[in-house]
């Protein structure tokens, strides 16, 4: 943390863990008998419930998505630059929902949780979920909170994803989704890349059938080339030229496999840490419910069709240089949306900084999200629910 | 107000579904959505233009016109709107027709470049018309397809678009008597409603 707490900050937040007793359906047909859901929360609820906005996390996100854990953490959460008094999603106005999705390894139960019927971690047993799965879970930790209606649902990649399900699925339950560096499906090309990131971590051989909890080891290997796959198509061509070029570690070619270019040992770095940070169950699990996600699916290949369902309004927000959710895909949610009729908005935001744009903060993009929020508790006559 | 915007809020119905192409901050559409309870979306380019849609809560789509509108269905708005815009595209023609492809009914203004002023600084200064409403140089100038209202009613014969109705003002939306009398001399602004 910084010596003093940034005055735009949420400060020092506590994640709470919710058990929820009741079964759930999954869409592969599998029942979880209950789970726990981690999360934190920023903001006050107001006394109509009327004030709560639901972040969903990316593919390798967490419930941690704003302010700091305790005074020595380094960094605050991971979309910090947005949430916080006075940020676009003003939490003196909104009262912030994030969690950990299920599968994921951040506290919510996941495959390193302890399957009650075994007593030990699920491991590759704990089922694969998808988008809707969460979406329905997300539905009772919004009726644990006795919040009826979002004001908004917002997420970014594979989070915008579950805010266009919501909307789909539940529409009389948000006012307005914003859907960010989203997709209404993968791509081939982008099917492609969580194929080859699976392929390192299951066939590493520490991934022991991804029962390595019980041989006491990681598939460190794996994970690491998943992440470094994952990471290149995060970053565009023009950031990797700024943020790299070919500099290098030492003045003079080696000609041997040490790491060179500043680039190597840049995304080495990267992976390392990831490998040992995130659950490789939870990787696999996460990238086939990208892959899954296709709601047109169900109505005929029909997108417009799909969300015609909706009744909220739309925010759709694009990256210019963001390959792996291109602009086009965001084209396309907005197409379908006016072919369907639905109040809507999009904004493209010059970025160099590919997929990772909607994580970072820069003017227009800021300026956008801000606008649009307060778009939103006007709407709803929110007022000032608390200063910080 | 802008007296144009009255004049367009007249030709449109209430709750109707209205396209504006090249929407700006959104003014039009904000005032139909008081006025005329319209469904509106806006489609524009410009960065600040967009954040100020939709801060107003005006629906706006970030577009370049000239890259063409094929992602929208044939006649699902009522009317569309172009003002002020048909001069910057790079093919007017074409946007008046998809304009007409997209909508029932399509309500445009631009400037007419044979107002006496622009005719006179033409013929006696020898340099291309330059004033306080049309500000920019020849070379600088975003507005790269000038017509009169004579060209604009010649291309309307020629593709089969019929004018329902044409107001002609001046640069501050005023309708006087002259404008009537002889509108290709005196007119500065032109109001057309078209439809096929």
């Amino acid at each position: 943390m910084p010596a003093s707490l940034p005055t735009d900050s949420v400060g020092i937040v506590t994640p709470e863990l919710i058990h929820f007793a009741e079964p759930l359906s999954l869409a592969s047909g599998r029942v979880l008998p209950e789970y726990d859901l981690m999360v934190e929360t920023y903001g006050q609820l107001n006394a109509d419930c009327s004030n709560a906005v639901l972040i969903c996390h990316a593919l390798s996100g967490h419930h941690h998505a704003a302010g700091y854990h305790s005074e020595s953490d380094k960094y605050p959460g991971w979309w910090d630059s947005a949430i916080g008094p006075g940020k676009p999603i003003d939490t003196n106005r909104f009262f912030v929902v994030s969690l950990n999705n299920l599968g994921g390894c951040h506290g919510s139960t996941g495959p390193t949780s302890i399957d009650p019927n075994t007593g030990k971690p699920y491991g590759p047993d704990f089922p694969f979920v998808t988008v809707r799965d969460w979406v329905n879970s997300q539905v009772r930790l919004a009726d644990h909170f006795g919040i009826q209606r979002w004001a908004a649902i917002v997420g970014g990649s594979l989070g915008g994803m579950q805010a266009m399900q919501w909307s789909i699925d539940f529409p009389e339950r948000l006012g307005h989704a914003l859907i960010i560096a989203s997709s209404p499906k993968l791509t081939a090309q982008n099917i492609a890349f969580n194929e080859v990131a699976r392929q390192a971590i299951s066939k590493d051989p520490q991934f022991h059938e991804g029962r390595y909890y019980d041989h006491e080891t990681l598939p460190k290997t794996g994970l690491s080339l998943a992440r470094m796959i994952g990471h290149i198509t995060y970053l565009s061509d023009d950031g990797m030229a700024e943020k790299f070029g070919r500099e290098m570690r030492t003045g003079e070619l080696s000609f041997d496999l040490n790491t060179q270019f500043q680039v190597e040992s840049y995304l080495r770095y990267q992976g390392e840490k990831f490998s040992t940070a995130f659950d490789a169950n939870t990787y696999l699990l996460m990238t086939k419910a990208l892959d899954y996600f296709d709601p047109a699916s169900e109505y005929g290949d029909d997108l417009s069709k799909a969300l015609s369902q909706a009744s909220c309004k739309f925010l759709v927000v694009s990256f210019t240089t963001d390959w792996r959710f291109s602009p086009e895909r965001s084209r396309e949610i907005t197409d379908a949306l006016v072919a369907a009729n639905k109040d809507v908005s999009y904004a493209e935001i010059d970025s160099d900084h590919g997929h990772d744009a909607f994580l970072i903060d820069s003017p227009r993009y800021m300026a956008v999200f801000r606008a649009y929020m307060n778009r939103v508790a006007n709407e709803l006559n929110l007022g000032v629910t608390h200063e910080s | 107000m802008r007296a144009d915007l009255e004049i367009i809020a007249d030709w449109i119905q209430p709750e109707a579904r209205v396209l504006d192409m090249g929407c700006g901050d959104g003014e039009l559409l904000d005032f139909l959505s008081q006025q005329k309870q319209v469904d509106g979306l806006g489609l524009e380019i410009d960065h600040d233009n967009i954040t100020h849609c939709i801060a107003r809560g005006v629906n706006v789509i970030e577009k370049n016109l000239d890259e063409g509108l094929a992602s929208i269905d044939d006649s699902s708005f009522d009317s569309v709107v172009m003002t002020q815009a048909l001069q910057v595209m790079h093919r007017p023609d074409l946007i008046v027709e998809e304009m007409l492809r997209i909508g029932n009914e399509g309500i445009v203004t631009f400037p007419n470049f044979a107002h006496w002023r622009a005719r006179f600084y033409l013929a006696f200064r020898g340099k291309m018309p330059v004033s306080k409403f049309l500000s920019y140089s020849w070379y600088d100038t975003p507005n790269i397809h000038f017509c009169t209202f004579k060209d604009f009613e010649a291309l309307c014969i020629e593709r089969n678009i019929r004018i329902i109705e044409r107001t002609v003002v001046d640069n501050e939306h005023r309708q006087r008597w002259w404008h009537k009398l002889w509108p290709n001399m005196m007119g500065e602004i032109a109001i057309y409603r078209i439809t096929r």
